[in-house]
């Protein structure tokens, strides 16, 4: 215990003198709580109690706390109580401390487990619909701004649009190479020292342009935008939304929808072709690099091999996925970005949401493209 | 005789902060005396704020020295750093509430990682606090977002009380306010100034502020400070901006009430 914060007493049959010594502040509370709580028993047994304050050189909040706590105890148990010597200095801080924590607030009803697990099963039921009511809802703003757009196209936020194409096009090329020549290589390299085995090497230039163009160059490039620019656009836009700048272009009469989140749906439709297309590729080169130097198949004959193993339908399908795929991640980004509420933490949620959400769903798309165009015959 | 014997908490000796080429804060001294309430008013732009925040150690100075409690950072080692930082409390403009906590939980927050308190004794601490600044229990339990300014503002202060600091430094407490918000806000400090007997130190541009509770004025201007003292000595001041910051139109509504 340190030396000099503590509690003097001596009892004389049921009447109790007490006398707090010495500096009474939360810097010494674990000392000052041991000792209540050793005091505790002779305090409820005395009928009468006389605090002695004279001999307290300091006190704070916790310490007035600690004492107004005993005392409520005793008066609880109808024992008297009195205080002498209270200098003057700590008079006001006791009146401020026996004001406090006379009502709790009202307590959070306790529900039974298994009722909170049906209750929690129901919630996110309702949160998904919701989700999908509020998919549909930025599907359906957006179709009417652009409709809008469309009758008045000198409304169109033509500078805006451009500056966002230019970042998350432009600006995203470089790691658009990277990642799909690697995957490119990669593709080939396994597909050369698997298909060895059986003598078919040749076909592993059937296996790259057909996977590449159809499938891997647009779903890898859909992943990284949603992932680079989606969550851009979703942190922008809910820091915007917490600095109530939304709402002050809102009460300017500005349409959110047409000055924010057209322009930058607008720059994805176009970037995520553009970038599919050079992924493509590049993944082919990766591809046509690794069965050179790895498989031994020179340019000429991957090139040739290539001509007969994938059609223009190829490339079209994967073509044609794209600015959906973009319509995907822009709305499931914009959508998430308005919905962030005030604090940093929501703005993080809705940015691990918007991602999650829109890799999900790309590859969802990418699912019933594939039914789609195999029924058509594509 | 060290400052902190002759009565000064703050003591600050020709003290140069700048940014860049600019020079913010030239060659400034001031004093801050033990229990007072000094409101610091100057032009906006003019490095009230800069001053608060070299204090508190977030702004480097270039030169000069400033003792806190009687101690300097600048020969402090980093224990007796942070002991100092444990004697005051800062209220910052925008309140600087932790989003991701409760009020409640912003409160206990500093004691929790300073103090060694029981769990329960926590609570009731941190629930007296909040009753102390005008709070409902109920209150405890919202988060910063739900908060209205004034509300932003008790809850910030409940904070900046938490360990009972010796100095409260408060940036703006009652901008953003209406005038009865910001008159219970200043009638707070005051009582809360008298039962737990701390130094404020107070960046204001509240002239009724400034007249109902500070005991002493400073008046910063062209990086130093030009006039201090009682407001009715910093009225009569000849220096050029305090005259006019105390002769506008606005400040004499308020001067003219008071005498």
């Amino acid at each position: 215990m340190s030396p000099g914060s503590t509690l003097d007493y001596t009892v004389v049959g049921d009447s109790m003198e007490l006398a707090p010594v010495g500096i009474w502040t939360a810097a010494h509370s674990q000392a000052l709580e041991e000792r209540l709580t050793a005091v505790a028993p002779q305090v409820s047994a005395a009928r009468k109690l006389a605090i002695n304050m004279a001999g307290v050189h300091e006190l704070d909040t916790l310490g007035a706390w600690l004492l107004e706590r005993m005392v409520r105890g005793c008066v609880d148990r109808k024992s008297e109580v009195r205080f002498s010597d209270l200098p003057e200095r700590y008079r006001g801080l006791f009146d401020q401390v026996s004001r406090v924590n006379r009502q709790t607030a009202e307590p959070t009803a306790r529900k039974n487990v298994l009722l909170k697990r049906l209750e929690w099963i129901g919630q996110s039921t309702i949160a998904l619909y919701a989700e999908f009511v509020a998919f549909l809802d930025m599907l359906a703003t957006l179709s009417f701004a652009g409709a809008r757009i469309l009758v008045r196209p000198h409304n169109f936020r033509i500078t805006s649009a451009v500056y966002h194409l230019y970042r998350v096009g432009w600006q995203a090329i470089p790691i658009i190479f990277l990642i799909t020549f690697l995957i490119g290589c990669i593709i080939a390299q396994q597909g050369i020292f698997h298909f060895r085995k059986f003598g078919a090497d040749a076909y592993v230039v059937d296996m790259v342009g057909i996977l590449v163009l159809r499938e891997i160059g647009v779903l890898i490039v859909s992943i990284m935008v949603a992932g680079r620019s989606g969550s851009a656009y979703t942190a922008e836009l809910g820091s915007m939304k917490m600095r109530e700048e939304i709402d002050a272009l809102r009460m300017m009469g500005f349409d959110p929808i047409e000055v924010l989140i057209l322009p930058r749906a607008v720059a994805l439709v176009i970037a995520l072709p553009i970038l599919a297309f050079l992924g493509a590729t590049s993944a082919l080169f990766g591809g046509g690099l690794v069965a050179w130097l790895y498989g031994g198949m020179s340019p000429e004959i991957f090139i040739a091999r290539l001509h007969e193993a994938v059609s223009v339908t190829h490339f079209e399908v994967g073509m044609i996925k794209a600015p959906f795929m973009a319509l995907v991640i822009g709305l499931v980004a914009c959508s998430e970005g308005l919905r962030v509420k005030g604090s940093a933490e929501s703005l993080g949620l809705r940015t691990t949401n918007s991602v999650v959400k829109s890799i999900f769903l790309v590859i969802v798309l990418d699912g019933l493209f594939a039914v789609f165009f195999a029924s058509i015959g594509m | 005789m060290t400052t902190e014997e002759a009565g000064f908490v703050i003591s600050i000796r020709d003290l140069v902060v700048g940014f860049g080429r600019q020079i913010v804060l030239d060659h400034l001294s001031l004093d801050v005396r033990r229990g007072e309430i000094l409101g610091l008013v100057g032009a906006s732009g003019g490095g009230k704020s800069v001053l608060l925040r070299t204090i508190i150690g977030l702004i480097p100075k270039r030169q000069g020295h400033i003792e806190v409690v009687g101690v300097d950072r600048d020969t402090a080692n980093p224990e007796e750093t942070r002991a100092l930082e444990r004697r005051w409390g800062v209220l910052f403009q925008q309140g600087a509430m932790f989003s991701s906590l409760t009020v409640l939980e912003n409160i206990q927050f500093p004691m929790r990682e300073n103090l060694h308190l029981s769990g329960q004794l926590l609570g009731e601490l941190a629930s007296a606090k909040l009753e102390m600044v005008g709070l409902s229990p109920n209150d405890g339990k919202k988060f910063p977002a739900e908060l209205s300014g004034g509300m932003t503002k008790r809850a910030a202060l409940a904070r900046a009380l938490a360990l009972d600091p010796e100095i409260l430094f408060l940036d703006e407490p009652t901008s953003g306010l209406d005038p009865i918000s910001a008159g219970d806000f200043d009638a707070l400090i005051k009582t809360l100034q008298g039962t737990l007997n701390f130094t404020v130190f107070m960046v204001t541009h509240d002239l009724y502020s400034l007249e109902v509770e500070c005991d002493r004025i400073a008046a910063l201007a062209s990086g130093k400070i030009v006039a201090i003292g009682p407001l009715s000595e910093v009225i009569e001041s000849d220096h050029p901006w305090v005259k006019s910051y105390f002769q506008g139109k606005r400040a004499r509504l308020i001067t003219r009430a008071a005498n």
